[in-house]
């Protein structure tokens, strides 16, 4: 690593790039991004117009796509803020070009993901009825609270790190000047500017931590403060968390991965952070596997007669190829291919990713609809087929997902720059002698 | 303060179907074309589950009236954001149409899958507009509703007695369900009442309710020698 310490733009003109030079690939993306965004919105107003009738939900399955997406969106922004707060507050080092990408995965998706409740209600024009009347001792209440809560801290902490970087965008002055200008609030990077915004990253990575893991609690309780079988269960909380945790990664990766080959990082995103991303994948899917067993084996053993109707319907009834496909996708895959060096390269990661995110997702649908497709009534067996319209808000909001990161990159480097170059410049010398306090013997 | 609740007696009713019918007027529930009921979209306040057992030709064919429980302890008004379903002092469970949301949260804690969601705008044959009950408002499309024990009707008897300056008697209120009933299998009065046949009947033997290992605490008992 040259230690010069004039840095030109030179050095990291990678980053610059994708900033200043736009091909015709970003054109057609947007295009095709907002074309499905434009027909998810048509569809979006229909249901309004006619009411939840155009969806395939129905008594007694009165919740589908729109909560398990919540669920599953949700769980994927675990992916940003957790992770970089975890990875800044252990000192890992090799965080520094990871955490921009995850904090904006965390922004984008938790906006979507929030939004989705809304998506599912029958009167959304009532919405504000949630203020006004809002009865906090509903889980739903609490929802509200702890995901406004999560998505004001993480996009502060989204943004905060980009200061440094949208003042050098600002000096570089080509574009959108007034635009940067403003977003930068005067950065000149005097020692008492670094130090006030060290202690505030610092602040907010301790605070984001309680937040992030209280959002996906509460999610869960959704589900674990009713009666019903399948849902009533107290490890819903934690579980539920390590299942967005582990969504998380996997969709960084992916993202990762994607940005790296179209934007050409791999200067930045070497295989060395794909391999410890990865190992953490395989223990998330260890734990998430831990949780899985150990939920369906108290279930069984106890063999209530609702909860055994909920888990046959899951291991050999309408629901068998869910479920089974779930544990294929995030144990199975991911544990055969992330145990083995030879099968452990960037492609083996991306499709252990792929496979997890589609897992997961999986298993929130698995959780969702079982547990009302068995009323515990004398009453026939219900039948969701999702409509359309639910199939398009999905792939709607996949593509305002891939649209808002793609237009984030137009505008602001992906890759934290000051932190890089911190690295370079301070890091090294900080960790040989964090190191070497380590170690036995006196301090040199 | 009254406690109102209504028995069944499963061995009295014949399965006719009558309470179903007379709900579904007395509440102006709207009518669902057949499609959007066999894909699970059916509006009934008073349900009716039937339930085979055996096989041909010896099949025993059971069929219980379900209308909402009112539970003692509702698990639907502990989970809904924005107070749409409350239970009263009287211990009616009722729902406020125009405060309601939509979240559906309520149905799905409902133990018993007593609620039904209005999918789309409530419709009525040309015949039936011009004669909805004027008691009863009707719903809009995507708010919830339920069995409110014809809570309309208690109104008018409280007015009454009110007039006459004297106690609701025995059996004065009763929904409409009960009212119809041709064999008298449906009961209803103030289970807090030691006097009352409902609270009489409800020491019976043959009382049952519905999970109530659950701790919900229904308000519809069932009599039956069957189980």
């Amino acid at each position: 690593m040259p230690k010069n310490k004039q840095l030109d733009f030179g050095q990291d003109a990678a980053l610059y790039r994708p900033i200043y030079e736009t091909g015709k690939g970003f054109y057609i993306t947007v295009c095709v991004l907002l074309a499905v965004y434009l027909w998810a919105l048509y569809l979006y107003i229909t249901q309004v117009y006619y009411g939840l009738g155009v969806t395939g939900m129905n008594q007694p399955i009165t919740w589908g796509f729109y909560i398990v997406n919540f669920v599953f969106f949700i769980g994927i922004s675990h992916a940003g803020t957790l992770i970089s707060a975890i990875l800044r507050l252990s000192k890992a080092e090799w965080r520094r070009p990871i955490t921009r990408m995850a904090e904006v995965i965390t922004a984008i998706v938790l906006a979507i993901g929030g939004l989705h409740p809304i998506l599912d209600l029958g009167r959304p024009d009532r919405m504000l009825n949630l203020l006004s009347d809002g009865r906090l001792q509903s889980p739903l209440l609490w929802d509200v609270t702890s995901i406004t809560a999560y998505f004001t801290a993480s996009t502060i902490y989204l943004y905060l790190p980009m200061i440094p970087d949208i003042a050098k965008l600002r000096d570089r002055g080509t574009k959108l000047k007034w635009f940067y200008n403003f977003l930068s609030w005067g950065w000149q990077g005097t020692a008492h500017q670094v130090k006030v915004l060290n202690r505030a990253i610092n602040i907010l990575m301790v605070m984001v931590i309680p937040i992030a893991i209280s959002v996906h609690t509460v999610i869960s309780y959704i589900f674990s403060m009713t009666l019903q079988p399948g849902w009533h269960s107290t490890i819903f909380g934690p579980y539920f968390v390590v299942g967005a945790i582990f969504s998380g990664i996997a969709a960084l990766l992916i993202v990762m991965i994607v940005f790296r080959k179209v934007y050409h990082l791999e200067e930045y995103l070497k295989e060395i952070h794909f391999q410890y991303l990865s190992t953490l994948l395989l223990i998330m899917s260890l734990l998430w596997f831990y949780f899985t067993f150990s939920e369906f084996l108290t279930g069984i053993f106890g063999s209530q007669t609702h909860e055994l109707h909920i888990i046959a319907y899951k291991f050999t009834g309408v629901y068998a190829p869910f479920f089974w496909g779930m544990v294929i996708c995030n144990f199975v895959i991911p544990v055969i291919i992330l145990s083995f060096k030879k099968f452990k390269t960037i492609t083996g990661i991306m499709i252990v990713s792929i496979s997890v995110v589609i897992g997961m997702w999986l298993e929130r649908l698995n959780i969702v609809v079982p547990s009302l497709a068995n009323p515990r009534m004398d009453l026939p067996l219900g039948i969701y087929i999702p409509s359309l319209v639910e199939w398009a808000l999905f792939i709607g909001g996949i593509a305002v997902f891939m649209l808002g990161f793609t237009m984030f990159a137009k505008f602001f480097p992906l890759i934290s720059i000051w932190e890089i170059e911190e690295g370079r410049k301070e890091s090294i010398k900080d960790v040989e002698k964090r190191l070497r306090s380590y170690l036995p013997g006196k301090e040199t | 303060m009254p406690k109102w609740a209504m028995v069944i007696d499963l061995d009295k009713c014949t399965g006719c179907g009558d309470c179903m019918a007379a709900c579904k007027l007395e509440n102006n529930i709207a009518i669902v074309s057949p499609e959007e009921a066999n894909v699970g979209r059916v509006m009934f306040w008073m349900d009716m589950i039937t339930t085979y057992e055996g096989e041909y030709p010896n099949i025993k064919v059971k069929r219980i009236p379900k209308p909402c429980f009112h539970c003692d302890n509702p698990p639907c008004t502990r989970v809904c954001p924005v107070y749409a379903t409350y239970k009263n002092d009287e211990g009616l469970v009722g729902q406020i149409y125009h405060r309601c949301i939509g979240c559906r949260y309520c149905m799905v804690a409902c133990p018993y899958t007593a609620k039904v969601f209005n999918w789309y705008e409530p419709k009525w044959p040309d015949e039936f507009k011009s004669c909805l009950n004027p008691d009863v408002s009707l719903r809009m499309v995507g708010v919830v509703e339920k069995c409110s024990f014809c809570a309309h009707r208690l109104i008018k008897v409280k007015e009454n007695a009110d007039m006459e300056e004297r106690e609701i008697y025995d059996g004065e209120y009763s929904p409409a369900c009960g009212e119809s009933c041709p064999t008298n299998a449906i009961y209803f009065g103030d289970i807090d009442n030691k006097e009352s046949q409902v609270y009489k009947l409800s020491q019976s033997s043959r009382s049952y309710r519905e999970m109530e290992n659950l701790g919900t605490e229904p308000k519809v008992i069932y009599l039956s020698k069957r189980e």
